[in-house]
């Protein structure tokens, strides 16, 4: 149990040991360690983010499920709109070719009845002037008194 | 016992008497045979089981964890990767609590001391006559198995760690502030030579006592180890009784093993941080 020289053996054996180990032990396991931690540190954020990103589209797609039912429930109330403005329109076009109808009728009525009433004048003149002859055919001559006649038949 | 012809205290001096290599009284180099002729080197002389006991554990333990630093990756570590990387983490969390400073040299400094010490440690819970009856048997006359039972290997230690005190002292405070430092404190100018002898003790203290704490444990557990050994020599019953005496201080001594390489580890730190302190 002598000091003796080993003492200096062994505080050089003990800086090559620190010296080695700070060069090639050290720096690669930190390393390692370092490169882990932001590993498992990006994988958590990526799960965070994941997690988000479906939040988002889930709440994204309900509002579009919204949207469209919405879009739909529009269309839905136009069309019946339609279908009635249709249906407005459709018996309006009915009317007004009812009473078309109805006028045109009126109009050829009235026409016959003109037409009529001119066959009936010419016949009551050629009647009148037929009664007028047999009276008059022992008194009076026809035709002396044809401007008579005719003022009677624009009478009628 | 390793020789039936020993007296229990030549086997007990012949266990503490280190293999010593230096210039033998007839002028030649060669081991030492006896302790007289080990201690008539004088301090040109080495012991070639502390150095060979320590520099192999230090290199295992260098081979071991380079291995692992080798195939270290971001990936899932293997189990003697996970477990070195289990001790530099442990080591790192150490450093990083007590070490304020910033410097990359202590990290490394603190796991080469913790794990090298354990390691020369540990080797005290091998039974003490197994590995010198092996060396009895090459032919050498003396072996110490524990390295840090020899206190030219726990010196050796604190005063490298002592020499990095005052390397990063004067780094960091230049050679003014540290002068300033053991001369101007704590009575000021009047008081220097008061401050002197304190703040001397104060840093002679550190590596003093770095190396002799763990040299005492270590010493003191490897005699108790020698004494219960002694018992097998004594009969089945009280061999028996030394076999149980021994597994129980093997296990008390795993605590003192481990604890002494903590704190020569965690005091070296705290030095090294002392150091890179400017006192205000």
């Amino acid at each position: 149990m002598n000091i003796n020289a080993t003492l200096i053996g062994q505080s050089i054996t003990f800086f090559v040991f620190v010296w080695f180990c700070m060069k090639f032990v050290w720096p690669p396991i930190m390393n390692a360690l370092d490169a882990r931690k932001k590993m498992i540190a990006d994988g958590l954020a990526a799960g965070e983010r994941g997690k988000h990103e479906l939040e988002l589209a889930s709440k994204r797609a309900g509002e579009n499920l919204h949207e469209a039912k919405q879009k739909a429930g529009e269309i839905i109330a136009q069309a019946d709109k339609r279908a009635a403005q249709l249906i407005e329109e459709a018996k309006a076009a009915a009317k007004a070719e009812g009473d078309r109808m109805i006028a045109s009728a009126q109009a050829s009525v009235a026409q016959e009845t003109v037409r009529a009433k001119e066959a009936l004048r010419g016949q009551v003149a050629d009647l009148a002037v037929a009664g007028a002859e047999k009276i008059l055919r022992r008194e009076i001559d026809a035709k002396a008194h044809a401007d008579l006649l005719v003022a009677i038949q624009n009478e009628l | 016992m390793s020789t039936e012809a020993l007296t229990s205290s030549e086997y007990i001096k012949h266990h503490l008497q280190n293999l010593t290599y230096g210039k033998l009284p007839d002028g030649s180099m060669g081991l030492a045979h006896t302790a007289a002729e080990a201690k008539a080197m004088g301090f040109w002389a080495l012991n070639l089981d502390t150095l060979g006991m320590s520099i192999f554990l230090g290199v295992l333990f260098l081979l071991v964890f380079r291995s692992a630093a080798k195939s270290a990756s971001q990936g899932v570590p293997s189990g003697m990767v996970n477990f070195v990387e289990w001790i530099v983490e442990f080591i790192d969390n150490s450093v990083r609590g007590s070490f304020s400073g910033k410097n990359n040299m202590v990290a490394p400094l603190a796991l080469t001391i913790f794990a090298w010490i354990l390691l020369m440690n540990l080797m005290d819970l091998l039974p003490v006559d197994w590995i010198p009856q092996v060396a009895h048997h090459l032919g050498l006359p003396f072996f110490k198995v524990v390295p840090s039972t020899d206190p030219n290997a726990t010196f050796g230690m604190a005063i490298a760690v002592f020499f990095l005190v005052i390397y990063y002292s004067i780094k960091m405070k230049g050679v003014g502030g540290f002068v300033g430092e053991l001369t101007l404190q704590p009575f000021g100018k009047l008081g220097l030579p008061a401050n002197i002898f304190l703040e001397g003790v104060n840093l002679i203290a550190k590596p003093v006592s770095l190396a002799l704490r763990l040299f005492g444990n270590m010493y003191a557990g490897e005699m108790i180890f020698i004494l219960i050994a002694l018992m097998f020599g004594g009969g089945l019953g009280v061999g028996l009784f030394g076999g149980a005496l021994q597994w129980g201080w093997a296990v008390f001594h795993i605590l003192i093993v481990t604890l002494q390489a903590f704190i020569f580890m965690t005091l070296t730190i705290v030095y090294l941080d002392m150091a890179h302190q400017e006192h205000h």
